[in-house]
């Protein structure tokens, strides 16, 4: 803008020395209008500090920009990272929001005990709420021994904690992210390549020929390498079959869209895989070469014809075979995606098996445009004293679980009730970066064992519903305000990231690096924290891996070559995977050996009675979980959530579009707040669908409180994993109420 | 020099990154934005359609804004560009008025506030913002004159359509479909 | 079914879910305006036609209603400006295209040529005044001497104001319910007979009233005539000036559209004249007083309604 000189002379010319005079008052205001508000922030001269984003786990590597008063004023995603290649989701942009957000956390906070009224919280300072902390740690650790405390984490705050709880002697660390999310494809695909898929997923979606969608909804998940890669491979004419019960966006870019009936997925694979070998289109050299029990599946999936199928997945045989061929067309170069959030009806490490054995039959692992080999680089670990060693931990307390590869969330929850678990009793919980009852499902659980533990800390940058059961809130910066572990991330070629401070941190909020040298320091466990500044590490490890804290902040992410060979396999190539019989086993005898089925099998899971719905939950692109609604440039996106409506149910329900309703579940269950319904033919008539992470009931979330509708809550019936552990939660029925079935409560 | 915005709504996922990225790089105001996505659902179960779109100013060749505006604060620059000057808008509304896509909103400032397809990286040969973040590149900006140009040549190859077209303002926005 | 939303941005204020950038301001700014226009018309006809000793509530007491419209118009019109402090930048271009750019510089014009003819009409309204000042008079003598050169240019000016003020609304094509050709006579029509009934509640002769109330009785038929001729248009017209019709045919502004403007505004003080004029005793001020009321909610009317069409969404 370079016109209110310009439009100043011409008013002076126009004569009237009145009128310039006004013209002269005017241009004052002209220039501040042109000068403070309207100079866009990338023509501003800012600060550039590398980063890597927090708002969701994909941790996309970022530059961050601050003005002169330390404001962080934009995101732009870093051109080299593997993660973003320069392009950041809503989420990442919108990051600035969570730094800026005047609902954060901002002092330490304890609760207060209130003679016959509701506990408080008050302000503390740092010095009493870690020694606090510290002193109820050490409590716990002298009465029942440093297990029976427990960390439940999510995201970079969580690596600092487990340093300190690993030093402290506690191994009781599980997060959501396992049990209630991806948990099952790591136990399926682990059981079926010996690997795990990982994060991110080596799918090599960009050179993909023909992309399988099992419910996963790449597009409304945001993580951002799958969608940049699913775009490139609709501009090459990749063939994607969605098979989803809802018209998901994946969907609506599909060449084939299957609306399977919900919870059927395992039919329909196994006739799949019916179509592939009986119609002899799987790939046999592959399949000889790599593969273990290839007669046993023959032989089981015999007669799983698509006809079989049909009746189960209401998928017409043709459209089955048609797919099928499709896929086997475009192999080894087809991805049957293991999706991410899997837990879902109880079978899922077999259904994710299904997927994996399917993938092994088109020999898409190790070959382009399937799954490449992933490839990380090592970060040097930080001098410390060996760890104490724990008499149990969360292995122990998932022992049922004999596939469980991490902690799992609900059990470390259930041993927190008396009785529960008497071999291994929780007494507290340090609760980071997850808000575990928006998380989690079976709140009664939650309630229950939140009564039963004796202490309870939340570290947060946001106040959560779960901040509110805590004694003590510790208020966390954002990643914007702080150094973090370096961002060491599989992919098809080894990458770093940094993360350094982009500004001070706001308020009285602290990094988590220093909270747990605090705690850690007053638990006499100094020696493991051998630094003044957790930049100190950092920069030790950099110049280890062969590169100094000087350059990454100057590119902020760097690549490594690969060390361990190619990423696909040679034709041919002898190739041993890490499974016992070092083949891809579509017969496990693992699974055999433990009494589960070697080969998965379908089983039929309950449907909704007359006048319920199956209630399924997804994410919006626009936020993470339920930690972003209250972000302002987020919920200016999007603020509420809304139930997804098949247009003939409203006719027979008598519902209207943006009618407000409230839910009730098999259990009898009342959503807290009401939800507007949305009536659409993307939704299929047995179900309804909202977006997960709404219906904050926290009133100190000004933007979020008492928006939409908490999928979670609603939540309360699980089926549980048995190979895993993990909580299966697509099992859940609802009808609608529209009244509001609290108005008396509120008088 | 003729720029144009061309949108392919075969990629477009509807994330809205367009819509943060704008009002980052361009201090728009919370609770305004200067582009917005929409999604248009057609069909009946299970035979549905689904299309997104990110939508702003089309910039138009026949700007009925720019005709309307009693001042000249709205006016068309180099590459046919349509700006609004804040000094010189006087908040009649008129070019609101005018507007058959809605996009333009009066600023808390008070003055007409609208996409500026980002004129201030045009000048320095960067993209748009909402351009350059985009997920799905799904969105591509160029020059029209150009037959050599992306726009160009997607708008010679792919089937498209503009908004509103009845109108007859010439919009400088494309959706290939 | 097809469903069209917006999955983000927007709901911005004023302008979702429809536009709310126009108020009553701009509705009585319009009324004002066409009855300005009205009975500039009037008294730049009687003194053209020399017929001022005739028509005297015309040229004196209703031309003396006209700066003061003009003026509380344009402070509406200010009102209503967002940028207000910027409002100078009205007067350092004109803008041919742009109706709201000539219109400012009509109305500036005319508002000073209205007091012009008001000063020149001023002593033989209130003959006890004295200005006092001997160059103040010289000034007088000089209005008086020119009244006719002042009609016309008054004549056209307040015509084009008269049609500005529907052609302010019919320019927007993207305002299906105002994009027709008619709403600019049909403006110039509404102001002219708001204006007649601002001099038929003025004038105290018989011959100004009868003549005044048969050329009103004329232009409310005209009016009419219009509307229907609107209406049809419309009706025969696109998908979205259908949707515009259904405001007004079965919409939320039926009962105003109506019961206020065509029934209460038009046909009845229509009747009213027609009786009148037939010998019956009316009161003259009922018709006039409907009649100015029809003409506000008429522009109130269009204003609002008007914002709620659009083209998309």
């Amino acid at each position: 803008m370079t016109t209110s000189r310009r439009s100043f002379i011409k008013i002076s010319s126009f004569g009237a020395a009145g009128v310039a005079l006004f013209g002269t008052a005017f241009k004052s205001i002209g220039q501040s209008l042109t000068e403070n508000n309207l100079l866009a922030t990338s023509a501003r001269n800012l600060k550039r500090t590398a980063t890597y984003c927090e708002v969701c786990f994909w941790k996309c590597a970022a530059w961050a920009y601050t003005d002169e008063d330390d404001n962080i004023k934009q995101l732009i995603g870093n051109e080299t990272d593997p993660h973003c290649y320069g392009r950041l989701c809503p989420r990442g942009t919108g990051g600035v929001g969570m730094y800026a957000d005047k609902d954060r956390l901002k002092t330490p906070l304890i609760r207060v005990k209130n003679e016959g009224a509701e506990d408080t919280f008050r302000e503390a300072s740092w010095e009493e709420a870690l020694t606090l902390v510290a002193s109820k740690m050490q409590g716990i650790k002298d009465n029942y021994g440093a297990e029976s405390m427990a960390l439940l984490k999510h995201g970079s705050p969580g690596s600092h904690l487990e340093h300190l709880f690993k030093a402290y002697g506690s191994d009781t660390i599980a997060e959501p992210a396992y049990a209630q999310c991806r948990g099952p494809r790591e136990t399926g695909f682990g059981l079926t390549f010996g690997a795990w898929v990982g994060s991110p997923e080596p799918t090599d979606i960009r050179d993909t020929k023909c992309l399988v969608l099992i419910g996963a909804h790449i597009g409304e998940n945001m993580h951002n390498t799958q969608v940049q890669e699913m775009a490139d491979a609709i501009d090459n004419g990749a063939t994607i079959i969605t098979v989803d019960p809802r018209f998901s966006t994946a969907a609506s870019k599909s060449k084939h869209w299957l609306a399977i009936k919900p919870s059927t997925d395992i039919a329909l694979l196994l006739s799949w895989m019916h179509v592939l070998i009986y119609e002899d289109i799987y790939n046999k050299d592959y399949v000889k070469q790599y593969g273990y029990g290839f007669d046993e599946l023959k032989e089981h999936v015999k007669d799983f014809t698509p006809e079989w199928a049909y009746g189960i997945t209401t998928i017409k045989p043709e459209e089955i075979r048609k797919t099928a061929r499709a896929m086997a067309a475009a192999a080894p170069s087809t991805i049957v995606h293991p999706g991410r959030h899997v837990t879902w009806y109880g079978d899922d490490s077999q259904r994710e098996r299904a997927i994996a054995i399917l993938n092994g039959l088109l020999g898409s692992w190790g070959n382009r445009g399937g799954f490449y080999f992933k490839e990380k680089i090592k970060v040097p670990k930080y001098p410390h004293p060996p760890y104490p060693h724990p008499k149990w931990g969360w292995e122990a307390i998932g022992e049922k679980y004999p596939f469980a590869e991490m902690g799992i969330t609900n059990e470390v929850i259930k041993a927190s009730i008396p009785g529960e678990n008497d071999k291994h009793p929780i007494k507290g919980w340090f609760v980071a970066g997850t808000n575990l009852v928006s998380t989690v499902p079976q709140k009664e659980i939650i309630e229950k064992a939140i009564d039963a533990v004796e202490f309870i800390v939340v570290m947060d940058t946001m106040p959560m519903e779960i901040t509110g059961y805590a004694d003590v809130v510790l208020p966390e910066c954002t990643y914007l305000e702080r150094y973090d572990g370096i961002r060491s991330a599989t992919n098809r070629e080894p990458s770093i990231a940094l993360r350094m401070p982009a500004a001070k941190p706001k308020y009285n909020s602290k990094p988590a690096w220093w909270m747990s040298k605090q705690i850690g320091e007053k638990l006499g466990l100094g020696d493991y924290f051998a630094y003044d500044d957790f930049k100190d590490v950092i920069s030790w490890q950099l110049e280890k891996m062969g590169t100094s804290l000087e350059e990454m902040e100057k590119i902020g992410v760097k690549m490594f070559e690969r060390k361990s060979g190619p990423m696909f396999l040679e034709k041919g190539q002898d190739y041993e995977f890490a499974t016992n019989t070092g083949k891809i086993e579509f017969y496990s005898p693992e699974l055999a050996a433990q009494g589960f089925d070697p080969m998965p099998v379908y089983t039929s899971h309950d449907h909704p009675d007359q006048g319920f719905y199956r209630l399924n939950y997804g994410r919006s692109p626009m936020h993470t979980f339920s930690r972003t609604i209250n972000n302002p440039n987020l919920s200016d996106l999007m603020d509420e959530n809304k139930l997804w409506v098949n247009p003939k149910v409203a006719r027979v329900e008598g519902l209207k579009n943006n009618q407000e309703v409230w839910l009730e579940n098999q259990d009898g269950v009342i959503s807290t707040f009401s939800i507007k319904v949305r009536v659409t033919e993307r939704i299929r008539w047995d179900s309804v669908y909202m977006y997960h992470g709404f219906g904050h009931n926290n009133k100190k979330l000004s933007r979020a409180f008492g928006k939409g509708m908490s999928d979670t809550e609603l939540i309360t019936k699980v089926t549980v994993d048995p190979l895993m552990g993990g909580t299966g939660m697509r099992g859940n029925f609802v009808k609608f109420r529209t009244e509001n079935p609290h108005k008396e409560a509120i008088v | 020099m003729r720029y144009a915005m061309v949108i392919d709504t075969l990629k477009c996922v509807g994330c809205s990154d367009c819509v943060v990225a704008c009002q980052t790089e361009n201090n728009v105001p919370e609770g305004y934005c200067r582009d917005w996505v929409t999604e248009t659902v057609t069909g009946a179960y299970p035979t549905v359609e689904l299309e997104l779109k990110s939508e702003r100013c089309n910039h138009c060749d026949n700007a009925p804004c720019v005709r309307t505006c009693p001042t000249g604060a709205s006016h068309i620059v180099e590459g046919g560009v349509v700006l609004v000057t804040p000094d010189e808008c006087i908040g009649c509304g008129a070019c609101i008025e005018s507007c058959p896509y809605d996009a333009r909103f009066q600023h808390p400032e008070g003055y007409v506030d609208k996409c500026t397809f980002c004129h201030h990286r045009l000048e320095k040969g960067q993209l748009p913002a909402c351009v350059s973040v985009c997920p799905t590149k799904c969105m591509y900006f160029g020059d029209l004159d150009d037959p050599k140009s992306e726009v160009s040549q997607l708008l010679k190859t792919r089937t498209q359509k503009v908004l509103a077209p009845e109108s007859g303002t010439k919009p400088n926005v494309y959706y290939l479909t | 079914m097809k469903e069209e939303i917006f999955i983000s941005g927007r709901n911005i204020p004023n302008i979702d879910p429809s536009l709310e950038v126009w108020h009553f301001p701009i509705s009585l700014y319009l009324f004002l305006g066409g009855l300005a226009a009205g009975i500039m018309v009037f008294a730049a006809l009687v003194t053209i036609l020399k017929k001022e000793k005739q028509f005297q509530a015309t040229v004196k007491q209703a031309m003396l209603v006209v700066p003061i419209a003009l003026s509380v118009g344009l402070a509406a019109l200010f009102y209503d400006l967002t940028h207000k402090l910027y409002v100078w930048r009205l007067y350092t271009t004109i803008r041919i295209e742009s109706p709201m750019s000539w219109g400012a510089w009509v109305l500036l014009i005319i508002t000073f040529i209205s007091i012009f003819w008001v000063f020149s009409y001023f002593t033989e309204m209130f003959p006890k005044w004295d200005w006092k000042y001997d160059f103040i008079k010289k000034w007088e003598a000089f209005f008086i001497k020119n009244r006719k050169p002042m009609a016309l240019a008054m004549l056209p000016l307040a015509i084009i104001l008269g049609v500005y003020t529907g052609i302010l609304l019919s320019a927007f094509n993207a305002r299906p319910l105002w994009n027709n050709a008619i709403l600019g006579p049909l403006f110039l029509v509404s102001g002219l007979s708001t204006g007649a009934a601002v001099i038929l509640l003025l004038s105290k002769h018989h011959y100004e009233q009868s003549m005044i109330s048969k050329i009103d009785l004329f232009l409310i038929i005209l009016e009419i005539f219009l509307i229907i001729h609107m209406l049809m248009g419309m009706y025969a017209g696109s998908e979205v000036q259908l949707e515009a019709l259904n405001l007004i045919f079965g919409g939320p502004y039926t009962v105003m559209f109506f019961v206020f403007v065509v029934i209460l505004g038009l046909i009845f003080p229509a009747l009213l004249e027609g009786v009148e004029l037939m010998g019956y005793k009316i009161p003259i001020a009922i018709p006039a007083i409907l009649i100015l009321m029809g003409g506000l909610v008429f522009r109130m009317v269009m204003v609002e309604a008007g914002q709620i069409t659009r083209y998309l969404y």
